[in-house]
């Protein structure tokens, strides 16, 4: 198959290992996001897409040609670093045409290419000058535009937007989605923030400790996580995790702990009702408490505020249930003032469930 | 900034005073040990003088030191000695010293082990490294004849006392000092290299000499501009090492201008025409380092990594 392809990857440090066992199949033109907490081996594994680390075991295929021992010049990718890696002493052109120079391409051929680029890039008038003289979020265009210019099969980003501040970090991110659109090639993409993992991704794969928790679109991974890993990584503000028991009661499920009962959503009634242990944890993402009762879902909840945070459309508020901490993310009005201690609704058909023992969901 | 330092008046003198008492000592260091020397070169360089006279007392001779040395063929000799001194040692020391940089850079084993060794002879104090390889190149008892014959047979030679061969020597002593120096310069610079630029480079298919010539030597040249300048006025200013090994001989042959100027200062004490000569040599440094400076200023491109 074309795309890219990782087979039973592994990747050790003398006696230590980073990545046990990993496989994934990344299709041709998609864009796929790792994205998990440092040092949970995300970048590792780009690297060894790239080349510029080598794997331990295992075979990596980028379109359809097995290039575990090709050396990077060879495996037809592009890829742009978190620091953007310009060439100091290069000017922008000089910058994005350097492997097609050593490629030995035409130079009228370079320019053009070069020139496509930056009109893409809005790099135009900038074509001479020394990254030095450039801004941030430019270098990080020439960055770009370096990677482009070289028209490569596959595109591998490192977390390219973590040096910029949060403004132009949100307009990258469109200008990237949209050059995907563009470009039509197959990007990996690794980032620790979930947010650039959610707005971008065709699929988004979550990693901890080196192991792939869940691969999925956006949509799953948000609705239906696999494991509380995942549950409390993907949404912001987290998820909050509470314990509590199943009991079954006149035909009805539902799930008490400190604080609260609720009834358990006819989706995961089946499966609660096949889980083997009664133990379970239960998940709430904030954004699904509302001030007041909008179906009959919406089940009635105690919260004691103890900070409550203008967020502008909603309030985030960091409140006690039954002597545990959640995190409620609150629709208000324009006129509302901050909120306080009172009754709040959670969306029972938004409940996610755990088994408390594993962590997996049910 | 400047707003808040100019609002506010400063209630005692000796607040006002306070930085300059901290700078004190260093403007002092650098008038007494710098300046006054230098203004005394210039100075006497239009007197007559030699030690033990009064200065007071020494005859004026206006520019008459200066016509006499550009008529001096000895001063000209002396100077195309350390010209030619110059560019052998630094070439071959610069050289030398990036090539083993890029060798060691990597972690490989025994890297540290090698990289002290490297820098060894720069602990070395000149005095000692002349009498250590005159020794060496000694032709009765050194070492080199020794086992230059002992290997492949050659005959003995009389290393210094040949014109050819004692300017050979003293280079062959110079590279052997110096090229360390070039070597810890480089090897830092290298080293502080970001290394997400050069793996950037490998996957733009760069090989080891495109990556060595067109990214990292581009991107340290400050760094060898500086060692450069370094080694250039060292050039000029050396002597040790040929005062003691030859002696500036025979004839010329290894005389340096520096050493030219201490045996006309010393040995025949013509101390006002040595700082003639000085002065020459002053302006000698001053033109090259401006040049230098000029072509490729390291304090201009300090942003760029």
């Amino acid at each position: 198959m074309s795309g890219v392809s990782l087979q039973n990857v592994t990747k050790s440090y003398g006696s230590l290992t980073v990545i046990p066992d990993l496989s994934l199949d990344i299709a041709e033109g998609e864009f796929v996001v790792f994205v998990g907490p440092s040092g949970c081996g995300k970048s590792t594994t780009l690297r060894m897409i790239a080349g510029l680390e080598k794997v331990s075991g295992g075979q990596i295929f980028i379109g359809g040609r097995d290039v575990t021992w090709e050396r990077p010049k060879s495996r037809d990718i592009a890829m742009v670093f978190q620091s953007y890696a310009l060439y100091p002493h290069m000017n922008v052109a000089d910058n994005m045409s350097f492997a097609l120079r050593l490629a030995g391409t035409p130079k009228s051929e370079i320019n053009e290419r070069v020139r496509r680029a930056a009109d893409m890039l809005e790099l135009t008038d900038y074509l001479h000058r020394k990254p030095r003289d450039l801004s941030g979020g430019q270098r990080q265009r020439v960055a770009m535009g370096r990677s482009i210019v070289r028209d490569a099969y596959c595109f591998l980003f490192d977390e390219p937007l973590s040096n910029l501040d949060a403004k132009l970090r949100a307009s990258m991110r469109t200008e990237l989605a949209l050059l995907h659109k563009q470009l039509e090639r197959t990007m990996v993409y690794v980032t620790h923030d979930q947010i650039e993992a959610m707005t971008m991704a065709d699929r988004i794969v979550i990693m901890k400790d080196g192991v792939i928790q869940q691969v999925g679109t956006p949509k799953d991974v948000y609705n239906t996580p696999v494991n509380t890993f995942v549950a409390t990584f993907i949404g912001s503000p987290s998820m909050t995790l509470l314990p509590g028991e199943l009991s079954e009661q006149s035909g009805s499920m539902r799930i008490h702990g400190s604080g609260f009962e609720l009834p358990i959503p006819d989706r995961l009634k089946s499966r609660a009702g096949a889980s083997p242990t009664k133990a379970v944890t239960m998940g709430m993402r904030p954004e699904h408490f509302a001030a007041e009762a909008r179906t009959e879902a919406f089940a009635p909840v105690n919260l004691e505020v103890k900070v409550a945070e203008y967020i502008g459309s909603s309030q985030f508020l960091a409140a006690n249930l039954g002597g545990q901490d959640v995190t409620a993310a609150v629709e208000v009005g324009p006129e509302a003032d901050l909120l306080g201690d009172g009754q709040y609704y959670f969306d029972t058909s938004r409940l996610y469930l755990f088994d408390r023992e594993t962590g997996q969901a049910l | 900034m400047t707003v808040l330092t100019q609002s506010r008046k400063p209630r005692f003198a000796a607040e006002t005073m306070t930085p300059y008492t901290f700078i004190t000592p260093a403007i002092l260091v650098i008038l007494g040990g710098l300046l006054y020397p230098v203004f005394m070169a210039f100075y006497l360089s239009f007197y007559d003088w030699e030690i033990g006279r009064d200065l007071a007392k020494a005859p004026f001779m206006g520019v008459d030191n200066f016509v006499r040395m550009v008529q001096d063929p000895q001063v000209w000799e002396v100077l195309w000695v350390t010209l030619r001194f110059g560019f052998w040692t630094i070439t071959i020391e610069m050289t030398l010293g990036v090539a083993l940089a890029l060798l060691l850079e990597k972690p490989i084993r025994g890297a540290s082990f090698f990289r002290t060794i490297f820098i060894l002879p720069l602990m070395v104090s000149p005095v000692v490294v002349g009498l250590i390889w005159r020794y060496l190149f000694d032709a009765r008892i050194g070492w080199i004849n020794y086992y230059l014959g002992a290997f492949f047979g050659i005959e003995p030679q009389v290393w210094l006392g040949d014109a050819d061969l004692a300017f050979f020597a003293i280079v062959f002593t110079d590279i052997w000092q110096w090229t360390p120096f070039i070597f810890i310069i480089v090897i830092a610079g290298l080293q502080a290299l970001p290394s997400e630029v050069v793996e950037a480079s490998t996957i733009d298919g760069a090989n080891w000499y495109q990556q060595v010539f067109l990214v990292k030597l581009p991107m340290i040249k400050s760094i060898l501009v500086i060692a450069l300048l370094m080694r250039l006025i060292d050039v000029f200013r050396g002597l040790e090492v040929m005062l003691i090994m030859t002696g500036g001989g025979p004839g010329r042959a290894t005389e340096l201008l520096s050493l030219h100027i201490y045996n006309r200062a010393f040995d025949t004490q013509q101390l006002g025409y040595a700082s003639a000569i000085s002065v020459l040599l002053i302006l000698i440094v001053f033109a090259i380092s401006t040049a230098i400076l000029t072509m490729a200023n390291p304090m201009k491109s300090k942003s760029d990594v």
